[in-house]
């Protein structure tokens, strides 16, 4: 005996009343009648949406500051820490003229996403250096063509006047243990990331 | 008014009421097996998803139809054209209502009364094992043909204890009529006060004619695919499952105008209605009684886990046949000494 969970069996006749049948049958359907009048377990779901958990890891966002300029600088330390290898990038040059867009000299003129080799694991958001990109709460739609899964800027970017609220990813715990370098967990990760991107 | 153009008016609304609640049936199956777990069930298509059954006639059409080259083709098409054509005949002797007066002419809203209709319906019961067993044979494939060869043996072997449980019915009711058996039921009592043995006898066997859970062993998915339907597809498929569905409808109005009294209700030549609005609330509440029967059918499968062929034998063989037998002596006895005979 590997365990004592073990139960002697015993195999006994049944009963005269248990051998009749219809006392079961109408016990059992006795219970199912009552299921009918339950509350459903169904959520409806595009109308109704079943409320997420806050860590919740949905589609992401590239997010603003707070002048509208995009953050992300393109320095690829997402795409490095991505074990899925989904986030490829395009790094350009900020010209004259473009700073109210750009926060950075540099940023990214090309950022892809292939949501269907994302496991949304939320690395290229603990990796982000500038709090560019996040995970949200939204779930990615399902659609006919594999192409349209590889979303581009014009799909993450958040739109100027209809700003994503990331806050719950952003809490004061959570920068404060972005900031701490020395942290076990945090200083074996970035290690291991910039031991990866001196090799590119 | 010309009395055949009346039968055939009849006929005509008989046949798309029958075809209706055939189709309403899918749905409503899916409803309450939804509701029975804890699930809403189809609510995409139309409120409350009442559209569904037009969208799954939509795609049983669409679908390609594939008919084996190996199978013999003749027999593979006439396979659910018998299931169709049985199912719908058992609906002919039912009797719906009382009389209708239309421009001064009283009609029974009945397609035929033969005064043989209990022999005529099993009849027409046993020709329907037909469409399943030339189905499954004209299949070329095993589990079509096990699952044809079980049908085959469950229903005979079940119509033996069923024409027994009517057997007593009969000497009870002293009738093969059904129209009769049903205006009886409106002076006295209903006959499930005489034979509730010969009732119960009587439903577990509709639910092994039909095919239908804990007795769907013919086309248990996970053991033979599909059974006699594995090999069929688009419409053919189609005629399969709605001739099981309208025979689920035909067994519980045989139920009801058997064991139930049929469309008559309490007190209803006290409560002052009459003519053909007493016909319409007789209809209305034959109805309401085939309706709670149909809920039963799908209510007992999704309650019910699937009988072992030999557990199925068993009770057919061993304990309804018996009983039915039983039944039959002891209502023989208390008639003869109540001086019934």
């Amino acid at each position: 005996m590997l365990t004592n969970r073990s139960k002697q069996v015993v195999k006994r006749e049944m009963t005269w009343f248990e051998r009749a049948y219809f006392p079961a049958i109408l016990h059992g359907l006795s219970i199912t009648i009552k299921h009918f009048f339950m509350k459903k377990a169904t959520v409806k779901y595009p109308e109704v949406k079943r409320e997420f958990a806050p860590v919740y890891r949905g589609q992401h966002v590239l997010k603003r500051d707070e002048a509208g300029a995009e953050r992300c600088t393109a320095c690829g330390l997402c795409a490095v820490a991505c074990p899925a290898e989904a986030i490829t990038m395009t790094a350009a040059e900020r010209k004259k003229g473009e700073e109210n867009l750009y926060r950075e000299e540099k940023y990214a003129s090309v950022y892809e996403i292939n949501m269907l080799r994302c496991i949304f694991c939320g690395l290229c958001e603990e990796a982000c250096p500038k709090e560019a990109i996040f995970l949200t709460d939204r779930i990615v739609p399902s659609t006919f063509e594999r192409d349209s899964f590889v979303y581009g800027k014009d799909k993450l970017v958040e739109p100027i006047d209809q700003r994503v609220d990331v806050s719950k990813r952003q809490t004061p715990a959570v920068l404060e243990f972005k900031k701490d370098k020395h942290h076990k967990h945090n200083l074996t990760f970035m290690d291991k990331v910039l031991g990866k991107a001196k090799k590119h | 008014m010309d009395p055949l153009l009346i039968k055939a008016i009849i006929v005509l609304i008989v046949f798309a009421i029958t075809l209706l609640v055939a189709t309403y049936s899918t749905w409503g199956e899916r409803k309450v097996a939804a509701f029975l777990q804890d699930r809403v069930g189809p609510d995409r298509a139309g409120p409350a998803g009442l559209f569904q059954p037009l969208a799954d006639a939509v795609k049983m059409f669409m679908k390609e139809e594939i008919i084996p080259s190996v199978s013999n083709k003749w027999l593979f098409v006439l396979g659910p054209c018998i299931s169709m054509l049985t199912a719908l005949m058992t609906g002919v002797v039912i009797p719906w209502g009382g009389e209708l007066t239309i421009a001064g002419q009283t009609f029974d809203l009945q397609i035929v009364d033969l005064n043989i209709g209990i022999l005529y319906l099993f009849g027409v019961v046993s020709l329907g094992v037909y469409g399943i067993m030339i189905g499954g044979w004209a299949s070329n494939n095993k589990y079509s043909l096990l699952g044809a060869i079980r049908a085959s043996s469950q229903m005979i072997s079940y119509e033996i204890a069923m024409g027994l449980a009517i057997v007593a019915l009969v000497m009870t009711t002293g009738t093969l009529s059904l129209k009769e058996i049903v205006q009886q039921q409106d002076a006295g009592f209903a006959n499930i006060v005489y034979q509730p043995l010969g009732f119960i006898i009587f439903l577990i066997c509709a639910f092994a004619e039909t095919n239908r859970a804990p007795f769907d062993l013919p086309e248990c998915e996970t053991e033979l695919i599909g059974g006699y339907h594995t090999e069929y597809s688009s419409m053919k498929l189609g005629f399969f499952l709605f001739a099981e569905y309208i025979n689920m409808f035909v067994s519980s109005m045989v139920i009801v105008s058997f064991y139930f009294g049929g469309y008559n209700f309490p007190f209803q030549h006290e409560i002052g209605l009459e003519g053909n609005i007493l016909t319409f609330v007789q209809t209305g509440f034959f109805f309401l009684k085939v309706s709670f029967f149909v809920f039963f059918f799908w209510w007992v499968r999704w309650t019910l886990p699937r009988f072992r062929y030999d557990q199925l034998m068993n009770l057919g063989w061993k304990v309804l046949l018996p009983l039915a037998l039983v039944n039959i002596f002891v209502t023989g006895l208390i008639m003869y000494f109540t001086g019934n005979l």
